[in-house]
Parts: structure tokens; C-alpha cells; sequence
């Protein structure tokens, strides 16, 4: 192994681990004084912009700027020096239905409902599940544990579940093998463009039921247990506590767990990029804005993906906020 | 004034940082570094490093390799940056010439190269490739070559089978192997972001050896669309070497969709076989070995595709790295220069898996007999072409991919498929 690339950055290492630090101190302290200059009413107007500053300089540079500069781009063509109006979006959006972007806005369709809906039942499922058992922990660990897998990772171990062998042979695909013990023949799950969604959202949900799991599990001990022990006096049975006091109080934390899988569901890629890169009618909006950016070189294009892409996650995080706001107006 | 005292502090230790970061970035290094960029990982990045020791021994120059798979996309970024690498090379020249057209490599035949040993090393059809408007901008250090029928020699000799000397003969052996009850050909197409590939080398074999280099070039460089007949003439040739709904082919078309390429020469090895023949270029021997235990020669040896037309008699179609420069440096130029010759070529090529085109090449270099009989159809071949889908522009070559993919799904489908690559073709040439 060649350290000597390694060594080379040691110096920069140093310089961010010592300099950063340094650089906000200064500031901190350079604003503090900056403050006391000022007259006494005066200062708790200027003091809070201070401190913030610094978080808006980064949101603005790294965040605003680049939406309203994608913005911008995507009213020009592949180059980016002549304007072209909408016609990028016109672009994409025609050809309906199998035209343009129409495939991949059908997909993150198929995602945003399929992925979230499984996940939050099959997270509902095991929190409500784990709760009652005397292994809790063990079993939510197994079942947290894939989290913790890239998705590249979970694309990588999906594709040797799916794998194919012809009838006859040894499935070496967990899913085909199962198949095999009900003597079915083997299905090419990922590369049939009938099951191929179906497949790669599986997987999806496989990677993240674990998040919606622990979230809901914290809700679910959240609930007083004397709130639970009044139901169970006054005759209710277990299927009437779930559905008309657990159910109710966690609706909150399910409304919240929702929204970012949904945000998740539209930003999907990964997944896609590595199983089949939008062959098979799997393509989603983000793959396909990687490769109008990477493969195309068509800015202009990537630009308006992108934008439908932001327009679309935008209802989600503006209900997702009013969703947070107001669980922590009810505490 | 506890806060003044700490913010000279502050300003003092910012000034040692400053300092040490100026110490740290300027280069000590004795003769310089030469940054290069390239696909190689794992075994052919050792490779290259190996072909990279004696410059540095020799010249005390330090090369900084960085590898990565998205080649392209790292290099477009970067030159976005401002930041390019001295030096780059990749698998596909269509990006490099794109470059080359923007204004963002360097001209190498204006002073940096020797051009009256590069003339005289290489064949006029490899410098041609890696000139832009007359001016050379691309070298290419090692190749392959594809359209090679690999097939088990033992259960060829088992069965009485003949190895092919024309596409007649090859489509009879096909239809006996099958009639025997085996299927003859193994195909796999699988590759993650790039499946189709390996079954794009059919067609275009096809084109080459069935419409002549005139056809396949103005089919590369989108001047021939793809619903030319001579075009959908090679689709349907390979059509019938798939035979009806992929019936001449392992698996059909589930085990050719989802397969990797990199098995799909395994069931040939299985006994009793599952097919007898599998079309790959040269460097799938190195999978044969590893992970059939096929021993070279005894277990496999490999035939030209061919000829589909005799008129167009010993075409072949290659690859190679290509390399060039995006910053003229004295030390990118001496590595350019040593890159072009023999001597760093033979390193790699006795390591296994590439092959010199160099003319000057000594054929004693080359590690085994089937790779010496590779070398040999490459510098024998009558009309030699490079790769059509890496020269194609990017979003083409994607689209004739996927092409791939969904020809094996459906041949019937043929029409729509060709008009849907020259829709792609309309605006990916811009």
C-alpha cells in the first residue's frame, strides 16, 4: 500500500483540524467585540445575527444559490449559452406516456407510494411486535442492522438474491431457491420489466424498515402505561387498544416517519443506478438526471430534472415542517 | 482586555497554520510529480504500477495514480474545476476527442513526441484514431482485440466438431451442436450501469465484417443510421445466431439478461458442457483460469469470428486505452513519451490480459501461446477497426446498450428499437 499520497495531505489534514476551529473561535470572539462596541439597546438586535450568521452564509452558498443557479441553467441548452426558455422542460415532460421524463416520474410514483406504505407497515409491524416479546432487543438489532449497509451494498446483496439460474439447475439466488422448494421455475426478477420495480423497491424497503422500526418503537414506549392499563380494565380488548389508543397517539410519529420516506422515495438512486440503471422501465428521476449530467453532458436538461425533482419534494417538506411544529406544540 | 490578548493569540496561531499549510503544499519532491488518471483497480492497477516503477527509478519523477470507474464523469468535473490531472487515460477515446475539440488537451505531435519513431512504431490506423482535425492528441499504449470465439478444444474434438473457417460453416456447426441436443453459444450481457455491452461486440463484429469499414465508420460517427438496412442487416445476423426467442443460446433470454459477461463462459467448462462456443474479447482468458481452473490450451483455445462477407476478409475490431494530456508539464511529457514505448508496454503485457500495438513489439513478450495468437490476428488482421460504441458519443453508446438489452428481450421488437437509436442519434452527435 502507497501511504506517501497518504502523507502528503497531512499538513492540509492538520490545517482543517486545527484551522477550522481556530477560524470560528476568531469569529466568535471578533463578533462578540464587534457587539460591545455597539450601544447598549442596540446589541440584542445585532447578536443573534451574529451567531447565525455563519449557518446562513453555508445554506446560502451551498444550498440557495445552487437551486436558484439550477434554475437559471435549466432555461438554457446543453452548453449553457443559449436561452431556450421552458423548452428543457417541455422536453421532458412530453411524450406522455412512455416519452421524455414520463417513465421516471411514473417510478418515483410507484416508489413514493410502495416504498413508504412498506416500510411504515412492516416498521409499524415489528415495533408493535418487539415490544411484547422478552428478546426486544436482539430482534430489533438483526432487524436494524441493515441500516448500516451502504445502499450500493444493499443493490450489490439484492443482485445475488435475485440471481437467475436456468430451471433444472441449482438457484443460487435466495428468492429463485425458494421458489425452487415449491417446484416454481426461477423468475428473472430484476431484468423482467414487470417485476423489475417491484424488485429493486423490495430491496429498498429490506435497507430502511429498520429507521421506521426504532422511531416508531420510541413512540410506541411513549404511550403511559396507565393509559393502556385503564383500556384494559374498562374490557377493551388488544386489537380494539391498538386501533383506538396506540394507533391515534403514534399518528403523529408516523405522519413525520412518512414524509421523509417519501422525501427518500423521490430522491431514490442508488438502488437504481447499481441493479439496473434504468434499463428494464426502471429508470427514476434522479438516475436520470445523473445521466443527462454525466453521459449526456446536457446541463441544461439535468437542470430541469432536477427542478421537477425540487418541485416535487417541496409540498412534502413543507408539510413535513408543519408536521414537526406541530408535534412540538403538543408537548 | 482578556479578549484582545486572546484574539492576538487567535490571530497568531492562524498565521502558523497558514504557514504550515504553504510548507505542506508546495512541492519538495526531488524531479516533480505527474498526476494520472485511469479505470485500474485491483489487479491491473498493480499492473500499471509495475509498468510505472522504472520511470519513476529512471527519472526520479513521482507519478500520483489515482483510479477510478467513473472515469469520465471524475474528468469532467475536474476540468470544470480548473484542476485536471497531467494526464489521463480512458477505455473509450470518444470523451478524450470531445476534449480535444474544446479546446482542453494538448497537441502531442507538435514537439512532444518524436514523430519519426511514433510513425514508424505505430500502424497509421492506431495514430489516426488518436488524431483530432490532423493534430494528434491521443497515444495508445496496449490493446485487445474482440470477436474471439473461445471454445472448449477437448469436447470440440470429443463430439467431431470442426472448428469454422467461414460464417456458413459456423452457422452448420451451430445447428449440428444444437441438433445434438446442446445449446451452442453462451451469452451473457449482464454488467450493472453498463449491461449490453458484450452483446453490442456482436453486432458491431457484424457490421464491420458484413458491410465493410465504410458502413461502420459513418455508423459510429452518425452519418449511417441505424435503420440503414446494412445496419438492421447485422442486428438480424445476430438475430439468427441467437436463433428464434435466444433457443441457440444457454438460458435464452433470462440467463443472457442476467447473467454477468464475467460468467458467461462458465457453463462451457461444466460437464458435460452446457454450450460449446462463447464470443469475448481477449481478456476473459484471465476469468477462464481463475474461475473455471481451465488450463489454456487444453481447456480452451479460441478461433477468429468469421468472415461474414468474403469481400470484407480478415476484419477484426479492437480496443485500447487511450491516453493524453490536459497539462503540458516537462514531467507529463516524459511520461507520455515513455509510455509510447516497447519496453513499459512489454511490462504489462507479460503480466497477462493486454497487448502491445506497438509494430516494434518482440512477440516473445507475450506470457502464452493464445495470447501470442491473439497478437497475431490484431497485427494480421486486413481491416482493423476500433471499438464502434467507444467512439460513439456517450448517451449513443448507452443507447445502443440498452438496445442490446431489449433486441435479447424481444427481436420482434427490431423496428422500434433501430428508430428509437436514431432519435438518440439525432441530437447525442451535437
Amino acid at each position: 500500500m502507497d501511504f506517501s499520497q497518504l502523507l502528503a495531505d497531512v499538513p492540509t489534514l492538520v490545517a482543517v483540524i486545527v484551522g477550522v476551529p481556530v477560524v470560528l473561535a476568531a469569529y466568535i470572539i471578533g463578533g462578540e467585540y464587534l457587539v460591545r462596541l455597539l450601544p447598549d439597546k442596540a446589541r440584542p438586535s445585532v447578536r443573534p445575527w451574529i451567531w447565525v450568521g455563519p449557518a446562513l452564509a453555508f445554506v446560502g452558498v451551498f444550498l440557495v444559490y445552487p437551486v436558484f443557479g439550477t434554475a437559471y441553467r435549466s432555461l438554457f441548452d446543453l452548453s449553457g449559452d443559449n436561452f431556450v426558455g421552458l423548452s428543457n422542460y417541455a422536453n421532458q415532460l412530453s411524450g406522455f406516456p412512455a416519452g421524455g421524463a414520463w417513465i421516471a416520474i411514473r417510478n418515483n410514483l410507484y416508489w413514493l407510494a410502495f416504498f413508504t406504505i412498506l416500510v411504515l407497515l412492516f416498521g409499524l409491524l415489528f415495533a408493535v411486535l418487539t415490544d411484547r416479546v422478552p428478546y426486544e432487543s436482539p430482534i430489533k438489532s438483526l432487524i436494524f442492522m441493515p441500516m448500516a449497509i451502504s445502499f450500493v451494498a444493499i443493490a450489490l446483496i439484492w443482485k445475488f438474491m435475485y440471481s437467475y439460474q436456468p430451471p433444472g439447475e441449482p438457484q443460487t439466488g435466495t428468492v429463485n431457491a425458494i421458489l425452487a422448494v415449491f417446484h416454481q421455475d426461477p423468475r428473472i426478477w430484476v431484468q423482467d420489466p414487470n417485476l423489475a420495480n417491484q424488485a429493486l423497491i423490495v430491496a429498498a424497503v429490506w435497507g430502511f424498515v429498520g429507521f421506521a422500526m426504532v422511531i416508531l418503537s420510541a413512540a410506541l414506549k411513549g404511550i403511559p402505561g396507565d393509559l393502556l392499563e385503564a383500556a384494559r380494565v374498562d374490557g377493551a380488548g388488544e386489537l380494539t387498544i391498538f386501533r383506538r389508543i396506540i394507533f391515534p397517539l403514534m399518528m403523529p410519529t408516523i405522519v413525520v416517519v412518512g414524509t421523509t420516506l417519501v422525501i427518500f422515495a423521490l430522491k431514490a438512486f442508488d438502488i437504481v443506478y447499481v441493479m439496473t440503471n434504468g434499463n428494464y422501465d426502471t429508470d427514476v428521476l434522479a438516475n436520470r438526471m445523473y445521466k443527462l449530467l454525466n453521459a449526456a453532458q446536457d446541463y441544461g436538461n439535468a437542470s430541469a430534472v432536477a427542478i421537477i425533482l425540487v418541485a416535487a419534494v417541496i409540498p412534502v417538506l413543507i408539510f413535513n415542517l408543519r408536521q414537526f411544529r406541530a408535534v412540538e406544540a403538543r408537548r | 482586555m482578556i479578549g484582545r490578548k486572546f484574539a492576538s493569540l487567535v490571530g497568531l496561531a492562524m498565521a502558523a497554520v497558514l504557514v504550515l499549510v504553504g510548507c505542506g503544499t508546495s512541492s519538495t519532491a526531488g524531479k516533480g510529480t505527474v498526476h494520472i488518471l485511469a479505470v485500474w483497480s485491483g489487479a491491473e492497477q498493480d499492473s500499471f504500477k509495475a509498468v510505472i516503477a522504472p520511470f519513476e527509478a529512471s527519472t526520479g519523477i513521482k507519478v500520483q495514480y489515482e483510479s477510478t470507474r467513473d472515469v469520465d464523469a471524475l474528468l469532467q468535473t475536474r476540468l470544470a474545476a480548473g484542476n485536471p490531472p497531467e494526464i489521463a487515460s480512458l477505455p473509450s477515446p470518444s470523451t478524450l476527442t470531445k476534449l480535444a475539440g474544446q479546446g482542453k488537451l494538448v497537441q502531442l505531435d507538435n514537439g512532444i513526441l518524436d514523430m519519426t519513431t511514433f510513425n514508424a512504431q505505430y500502424a497509421p490506423g492506431w495514430i489516426d484514431l488518436g488524431k483530432v482535425n490532423g493534430k494528434l492528441y491521443e497515444i495508445f499504449a496496449w490493446a485487445a482485440v474482440k470477436g474471439l470465439v473461445w471454445y472448449n478444444p477437448t469436447k470440440f474434438t470429443a463430439k467431431g466438431y470442426q472448428v469454422p473457417t467461414n460464417w456458413q460453416d459456423l452457422m452448420t456447426l451451430s445447428s449440428t451442436i444444437k441438433s445434438g441436443g446442446t445449446t451452442p453459444w453462451c451469452i451473457a450481457v449482464e454488467n450493472g450501469a453498463a449491461s449490453g455491452w458484450a452483446g453490442s461486440d456482436w453486432v458491431k463484429e457484424i457490421v464491420l465484417s458484413q458491410a465493410g469499414p465504410d458502413v461502420y465508420n459513418s455508423w459510429w460517427q452518425g452519418k449511417t443510421k441505424w435503420t440503414d438496412p446494412a445496419i438492421k442487416a447485422a442486428w438480424q445476423t445476430w438475430g439468427t445466431v441467437l436463433g428464434p426467442n435466444n433457443s441457440n443460446v444457454y438460458g435464452g433470454k433470462n440467463y443472457i439478461l442476467s447473467t454477468s459477461f464475467a460468467n458467461g463462459g462458465d457453463p462451457m467448462f461444466k460437464n458435460p458442457p452446457k454450450c460449446y462456443m462463447h464470443n469475448q474479447a481477449s481478456f476473459i482468458t484471465d476469468n477462464f483460469v481463475k474461475q473455471d481452473k481451465a488450463v489454456p490450451g487444453t481447456d480452451f483455445k479460441f478461433f477468429p469470428l468469421p468472415d461474414v462477407n468474403a469481400q470484407y476478409a480478415g476484419a477484426h475490431v479492437g480496443a485500447g486505452d487511450a491516453f493524453s494530456m490536459l497539462k503540458d508539464t516537462p514531467q507529463a511529457r516524459q511520461l507520455i513519451k515513455y509510455l509510447t514505448t516497447p519496453d513499459a508496454q512489454a511490462i504489462w503485457v507479460k503480466r497477462g490480459g493486454k497487448l502491445s500495438p506497438n509494430k516494434t513489439f518482440d512477440l516473445a513478450n507475450y506470457p502464452d501461446d493464445i495470447t501470442k495468437q491473439v497478437a497475431q490476428v490484431m497485427t494480421g488482421a486486413k481491416i482493423f477497426a476500433f471499438d464502434a460504441g467507444d467512439l460513439m458519443p456517450t448517451t449513443m453508446r448507452d443507447a445502443y446498450w440498452a438496445a442490446v438489452l431489449s433486441f435479447v428481450a424481444d427481436q420482434s421488437k427490431l423496428d422500434s428499437i433501430l428508430a428509437h437509436l436514431d432519435s438518440v442519434q439525432a441530437t447525442a452527435y451535437k
